[in-house]
């Protein structure tokens, strides 16, 4: 009781000296400075919480920063990253420009490009990150672009996501590896695929998929979705989707809510092939008893989607200090090969390899995969995202036409 | 400082559900100067219902409200009628208290794995008598009309409308009512319905109106059992709220304050009910038709009741074997392997989470419990019993739908410029609290004899040194009964904890409901159990500590 009319006491004087302190002082640039400042500070991180393994991660790095910086992170659990931007937003109205709940967000896409558009993040700082440097950003486009957006050092890459599918080999022999041969084996064996409720990131990328592999123009998704280009461009998913939908699990009436609950319908043998973002994800369910060791992972004959997510500090966060060091903790060697361990997260990396030390490579090399990931080389061709303006109105149009059906 | 506690408790009660829904309301016709709404408008409204399937949304929310009460009220009357003076009846009576505290997020979790083409019930009779070899591809869980929603929401309703007929009967002394109406020839069930029924109702009304709101607007029960595409109403207008294009919070307002209007419209439709039940009762209850309701078994109330701690309980085993299960596949009725994964894994948050859950839940009951205490003792000081209407208003929090007015709360908090954090959900939660400990702890508070009082008085003690060394040792069991019934209410509750701490006030239900968009069904089996159990917690307390005071008091301890 004691102790937490003192913290609030000590949050309250928190608060009035950020308010005094110009903000403009920190400078990524002065690292030790930084750190120094970081120091006490309880950095409230935004993140995406759909998925256990994930929070164990987040509070295994708030264990390692508390222990090697002395300062707290605290894990705010969002089941959409679009509400942490609707806090900021709603802050920003009410004109708190500089004591935020939001110190930094797990982000990328379309919640990026908005937040960046309308002058929601701090930066540019990403660039200044000790540890910016181990992913090679001259010669790995991904790190500076944002689903076609220039990140330009307002967020800092934290992980790699490819689009790969998975499936009981004991229950199904050959997997159909194109949306169209999706369809025809979806209309063969109904109830037994299904994709999670847009606007989900797994479910929306769902929908990107079938997008980039039905569309007439490639090209054009690369570019804002104007009207004139976007009604001819998704017109054959809609026309998937319509022969799909009677064909999915509970007749496409129910959708689960995100990866994880995609991942359950496999394990209750109620559905036979399941998607996700991660390639080593079926390892890890397996190593964890959450899947059956049959379950194989693959890709499709065209190329999946394939992203990089970020970590983005808010204009008004209250704990700035605190949230350059956290992330740049998160893109060190050591805290990317223990996200990618099967065995923790099975999330690839984002640092080069070529950029490494030998020990520091050595921390990946020795990681074990497991039977059911697909090792990087086997990925295949990586499509980029589209501009975020197509999910937007996909998700949108989606709403319109499936709900209530 | 005594005169201004029932001042306080009304302030407590009315003044943020009344600056909530005002700041709410203006919102939902385009007032809003902050993020640029400064003209009055329907906008708002025009774009709420041109969002796709928002009849369905209604329609299922108000179904909701009224199949949910009707049958859970059903149920109820139907046990005591049948039942009362047996064995079962005493045995369901302690079967309550155990029941209620279970939030309703765990007892929904339970249910839904009960229940699923997967879950524990279709694993128990596959594939020998369904033969099921894989789960059958039928829509139960998250069904678009809301059918198991309402069927969970039955059974955790019905724990709460039999304590609240439990605390009423002794008013209207059915046991005289019923021996009358049996000695003049009637079956026992018509008995009941004909005597005891009319006397009863108009007191359990407020109850009733209070699962009417809830099952109208709940919005963790819908999360886990309701159906998604469309939502109900209340988790749509949370969707909205959180979106980040700032327009959609005038829609988000109008939702808000609609979700108000259907809760209303609900209550409105139960009342007409009432009105053509008495009138066409009336003509049955005069008919003096002896042979009528001689078809109802006692058998259908205790059914009933029996179905619905099941569903309970049965829930929570199965979750407690799931959060213990190595891989489980279907229709293996036991996991193959058991371990203790999930739980070691879960560990340092559930302890992290349970303490701000206590601590939470403490501070607001210990709060609310003064806060009655002074208002109580008012009343017994000055011999003014509380009207009608501070009844109503002590069931405002439970009658005017959450969603409506903490959406109106989150506005003005953030126009104030407070740091979402503890103590705001510390303040919201006195709002829930408050109004259960006053239920719980006012019965006791007026029965005590008064002459205990007056003899404390007569032999010289000022009424502050009466009320600590005779009324409060007295009333020890009532008071603790009272704040673990508060704590329980506050570790329950979900959104008030969810929008007023900006998810940075991370409880055991919370946490529960977070995960529960993941699939990791282990997981939500521990965090389920332990949400179940902090609960209970506050019980055990309540009733060791009596018997530990009062050791050597053996009449103490016998007091109710």
């Amino acid at each position: 009781m004691f102790t937490m009319l003192k913290n609030v006491l000590l949050a309250l004087a928190a608060v009035i000296a950020v308010g005094s302190h110009a903000l403009a002082e920190l400078d990524p640039a002065k690292w030790s400075a930084v750190a120094e400042e970081a120091r006490g500070q309880t950095v409230y991180w935004n993140a995406w919480a759909g998925e256990s393994r994930i929070n164990d991660y987040i509070a295994w790095a708030g264990r390692e920063v508390e222990a090697r910086y002395g300062f707290k992170v605290v894990h705010v659990k969002i089941g959409d990253t679009a509400e942490a931007v609707a806090r900021v937003v709603g802050e920003k109205a009410a004109g708190n420009t500089a004591a935020g709940a939001v110190d930094m967000i797990w982000i990328n896409g379309e919640n990026f490009s908005s937040m960046k558009r309308n002058g929601l993040l701090f930066g540019p700082w990403a660039e200044a990150l000790p540890n910016f440097a181990l992913t090679d950003p001259d010669n790995n486009r991904g790190v500076r672009e944002d689903f076609t957006v220039p990140v330009e050092g307002f967020e800092a890459p934290w992980g790699k996501a490819q689009i790969v599918l998975y499936y009981d080999a004991a229950r199904l022999n050959a997997p159909p590896k194109s949306m169209t041969a999706l369809l025809a084996w979806a209309k063969a064996n109904p109830g037994r695929f299904a994709y999670p409720l847009p606007p989900d990131f797994l479910g929306s990328t769902f929908l990107k998929q079938a997008l980039m592999e039905l569309s007439p123009d490639r090209e054009a998704l690369y570019r804002p979705a104007e009207d004139a280009i976007y009604g001819r461009a998704t017109a054959p998913l809609w026309a998937f989707l319509d022969q799909l939908h009677p064909n999915l699990w509970r007749g496409g009436m129910a959708f689960p809510g995100n990866s994880s609950g995609l991942r359950r319908l496999v394990a209750d043998n109620e559905i036979d092939i399941g998607f996700s973002f991660h390639p080593a994800e079926a390892s890890a369910a397996i190593a964890n008893g959450e899947l059956p060791d049959t379950v194989r992972t693959y890709i499709l004959d065209g190329g999946t989607i394939g992203n990089v997510s970020f970590l983005a500090i808010p204009f008004n966060g209250t704990h700035k200090a605190g949230a350059l060091i956290l992330a740049n903790f998160l893109l060190s060697p050591e805290a990317q090969a223990h996200k990618e361990d099967p065995a923790t997260w099975g999330s690839s990396t984002v640092l080069a390899m070529n950029k490494l030390s030998s020990e520091q490579k050595a921390l990946f090399d020795r990681l074990d995969l497991g039977k059911a990931a697909l090792r990087p080389e086997e990925l295949g061709a990586i499509l980029p995202e589209p501009h975020p303006s197509w999910m937007e109105r996909l998700e949108k149009d989606w709403a319109g036409r499936y709900s209530g059906r | 400082m005594l005169r201004i506690a029932p001042t306080v408790a009304v302030a407590l009660l009315t003044v943020p559900i009344a600056v909530g829904l005002l700041a709410v309301l203006l919102p939902s016709f385009g007032y809003l100067p902050v993020i640029g709404g400064t003209e009055l408008t329907f906008d708002p409204w025009r774009r709420l219902f041109a969002q796709p399937a928002l009849a369905k949304s209604i329609v299922v929310s108000l179904t909701s409200g009224l199949f949910t009460t009707a049958v859970a009220l059903a149920a109820v009357c139907l046990f005591i009628a049948g039942s009362s003076r047996t064995r079962i009846y005493s045995w369901f009576r302690r079967l309550i208290s155990p029941l209620l505290s279970v939030p309703h997020a765990a007892a929904a979790f339970g249910f839904a794995f009960l229940v699923a083409p997967s879950g524990l019930l279709a694993r128990t009779f596959s594939p020998w008598a369904t033969g099921w070899e894989r789960p059958p591809d039928i829509l139960i869980v998250h069904d678009p009309w809301g059918l198991t929603m309402m069927v969970g929401l039955v059974a955790k309703e019905i724990p709460f409308l039999m304590l609240m007929c439990f605390a009423a009967l002794p008013q209207i002394e059915p046991a005289r009512r019923v021996t009358l109406a049996r000695s003049l020839g009637y079956a026992p069930a018509a008995a009941w319905f004909k005597t005891v029924f009319p006397g009863l109702y108009p007191l359990i009304r407020l109850p009733v109106y209070a699962v009417i709101a809830y099952a109208s607007s709940t919005v963790d029960v819908a999360l886990i059992l309701g159906p998604t595409n469309p939502p109900t109403v209340s988790v749509a207008v949370i969707r909205w709220l959180n979106d980040p294009d700032l327009s959609m919070r005038f829609m988000a307002s109008a939702g808000a304050v609609l979700q108000l209007i259907i809760t209303v419209a609900a209550i409105a439709i139960w009342w007409g009910l009432e009105v053509v039940v008495r009138i066409l009762g009336r003509r049955w209850l005069e008919n003096g038709d002896r042979s009528s309701l001689r078809g109802i078994s006692p058998i259908w109330g205790a059914g009933f009741m029996a179905l619905s701690a099941a569903a309970i309980f049965l829930g929570l085993s199965g979750l407690a074997i799931s959060s213990l299960a190595g891989f489980w596949r279907f229709p293996e009725i036991l996991p193959a392997a058991f371990t203790l994964r999930a739980w070691e894994r879960s560990g340092p948050a559930i302890a992290e989470t349970i303490w701000t859950s206590l601590l939470l839940g403490g501070i607001a009951a210990a709060v609310s419990l003064a806060v009655v205490t002074g208002a109580l003792e008012n009343e017994v000081r000055r011999h003014r019993r509380a009207g009608h209407t501070a009844m109503l208003l002590l069931y405002l929090p439970l009658i005017v739908p959450q969603t409506a007015f903490l959406l109106g709360m989150v506005f003005s908090i953030e126009l104030a410029g407070v740091r979402p954090g503890f103590w705001p959900v510390v303040f919201s939660h006195i709002v829930f609290v408050l109004p259960y400990v006053y239920l719980s702890l006012s019965e006791p508070y007026r029965r005590l004899d008064p002459r205990w009082i007056q003899v404390a008085l007569s032999l010289g003690t000022s009424p502050a040194r009466a009320f600590w060394r005779v009324r409060l040792p007295l009333l020890m069991m009532p008071f603790l009964a009272a704040f673990a019934i508060g704590l329980a209410v506050s570790v329950g509750l979900y959104l008030p904890t969810l929008l007023i701490g900006a998810g940075r006030v991370a409880t055991v239900t919370t946490e529960a409901v977070a995960l529960s968009s993941g699939g990791d069904r282990r997981i939500i089996g521990v965090w389920a159990l332990v949400q179940a159990f902090v609960p209970a917690f506050g019980f055990t307390i309540a009733l060791l500590v009596p018997r530990f005071l009062w050791r050597n008091r053996r009449g103490m301890r016998e007091i109710r």
